[in-house]
């Protein structure tokens, strides 16, 4: 296993989000965790990460327990995030985005700058700009080319189709099945339901802090996601 | 002649300036924190350099070289003990902390160099001079200039060439992001306080140089650093020069006019600045 949560809890001072949730990743698997706004998809991401801590055993990362490390040293285990909102660097340019991801962690993989900027070719003629000066879905690919930069083996995507435009969500998602060619496994967390199921092998819905489905992406029915999203039978 | 005697003489002082502000330019750039404790820190550093000239017999130039590393572990120490233990959302604690620090300094030095003025000798360079045709400068003014000069290229260089840099940007810009880089903010905040009292013992170097100092300088160092930085824009590095130099011709000038007039021309000419741009004059487009 991967990654794997075991009763996860997540607060916010007095207000809880998360409710012991179970949530399990293997290597080079696609694994998408819908639900909508305030469902505890972005909360279950920084708890991962190590943005907000947790006891010990609740997250394991190939069976060790990484609640309690900070971000940097989650970073460095191989679990690259891309955060939403995508939190380009104002102060850097394309480039130095990009080179900043793979800095700190330097691990044997398909991907360096020549490899993002094949896989999004528009960056290598941006790679000068300042990161905030470009377009959202541009700031998009580099956000992702960013956290691929450490070869990590688990890439986690936290709302990449937010605010774009649908031909430009087309793009960024027509990038995944490359990225998983590349050997990492990936989370996609979405509201977008049709988008994840289509690159998913298996599916998490999450209401209200809970998990409500867990699911084969194929075996799914839209009655059971209904239910799940909303709270409710269809 | 006068006028223009007096323009670069006030543009070399700046350099001091510059160089005083530097160090609180860079931390304040990096995690926005207004150390009080700067200018205590640069006397602290100055009566490191004497110590080294008087008890080894160093030049003062060999005596920074040593005193500069350090300084770079002190800042990493005061950063990693002290100050990442209080940087936060709220303003007021590093504004605390480094306040009392500033006075444990004072009366540390106080206690240990006494009250007596001391200065760091320079032998032949003291009164050395070079005759330029329309002025005559300084020797010491213009290396004080120069340095400032190089400090400031040296650390754009470190800032915009290396992946020191970029990590310093980059948590600057935002620290929970940089983490999910694999960058410790704290980390990159030990160093650059360290990186910081590197430039703290340059301008020591001078300030012992050029003038006599005691335990109870420090604060006045840090009023005409803070001044320059808020001039120049904060987190600016050529915007610090910039606003060194101000102060600078501001009270060669005042100075010029009337003896009395020096420092309260500085001042002046700082709150005319704040006026016009009350973000400086090259403010950071992402604040």
């Amino acid at each position: 296993m991967l990654l794997e949560t075991r009763a996860l809890t997540a607060n916010y001072g007095q207000f809880r989000a998360l409710f012991g949730v179970d949530v399990t990743v293997d290597a080079g698997e696609c694994v998408a965790i819908i639900g909508a706004n305030g469902a505890g998809k972005s909360t279950l991401m920084r708890s991962i990460t190590g943005v907000l801590r947790n006891e010990p055993g609740m997250v394991l990362h190939r069976g060790e327990s990484i609640g309690a490390l900070s971000s940097a040293e989650v970073m460095k285990r191989g679990i690259a995030m891309v955060p939403e909102g995508r939190r380009l660097f104002p102060s850097l340019t394309v480039e130095e985005n990009l080179l900043i991801g793979g800095q700190m962690r330097k691990a044997p993989g398909p991907w360096n700058l020549a490899a993002i900027y094949d896989l999004f070719p528009i960056l290598r003629e941006r790679r000068r700009n300042p990161g905030t000066a470009l377009s959202g879905g541009q700031q998009q690919m580099v956000a992702i080319g960013r956290a691929l930069m450490s070869n990590p083996e688990l890439l986690l995507c936290d709302e990449i189709s937010l605010g774009l435009a649908p031909v430009v969500i087309r793009d960024i998602y027509a990038a995944l099945p490359k990225i998983r060619e590349g050997g990492a496994a990936i989370v996609v967390v979405e509201q977008d339901i049709g988008k994840a199921l289509a690159v998913a092998d298996r599916v998490y819905c999450m209401m209200e802090g809970h998990v409500t489905l867990a699911a084969k992406a194929g075996d799914v029915t839209r009655e059971a996601i209904h239910a799940a999203y909303f709270g409710e039978a269809a | 002649m006068i006028l223009v005697d007096t323009l670069v003489q006030g543009i070399l002082l700046g350099g001091l300036y510059a160089l005083f502000a530097a160090g609180l330019s860079l931390v304040f750039g990096i995690m926005r924190l207004v150390n009080l404790a700067h200018g205590d820190l640069i006397v602290f550093a100055a009566y490191l350099v004497l110590l080294g000239v008087s008890l080894l017999g160093l030049s003062p130039f060999v005596a920074a070289l040593l005193a500069a590393p350090i300084m770079f572990v002190l800042g990493w120490l005061l950063q990693s003990a002290v100050l990442n233990r209080v940087l936060g959302k709220d303003i007021l604690p590093p504004l605390l902390v480094t306040f009392g620090l500033s006075i444990a300094i004072q009366n540390g030095l106080l206690e240990a160099f006494s009250a007596d003025s001391r200065r760091i000798p320079a032998g032949a360079l003291e009164g050395a001079s070079i005759n330029l045709g329309i002025v005559t400068v300084g020797v010491m003014p213009l290396l004080t200039f120069a340095s400032a000069i190089a400090v400031i290229v040296a650390l754009n260089a470190i800032f915009y060439q290396t992946a020191l840099g970029r990590a310093f940007r980059a948590t600057s810009d935002d620290t929970v992001t940089a983490g999910l880089m694999g960058i410790e903010p704290k980390r990159i905040f030990a160093i650059a306080t360290g990186l910081a009292m590197v430039v703290v013992t340059v301008a020591a170097l001078y300030l012992g140089m050029r003038a006599n100092f005691d335990p109870s300088v420090g604060p006045a160092r840090l009023l005409y650093a803070f001044e320059a930085v808020i001039i120049g824009g904060l987190g600016s590095l050529w915007g610090t020069l910039a606003g060194g130099i101000i102060i600078g011709v501001a009270q060669t000038f005042g100075a010029a006019i009337n003896p009395e007039w020096q420092i309260l021309a500085g001042h002046i000419a700082f709150l005319l600045v704040l006026l016009v741009k009350p973000r400086g004059l090259f403010p950071r487009a992402v604040d």
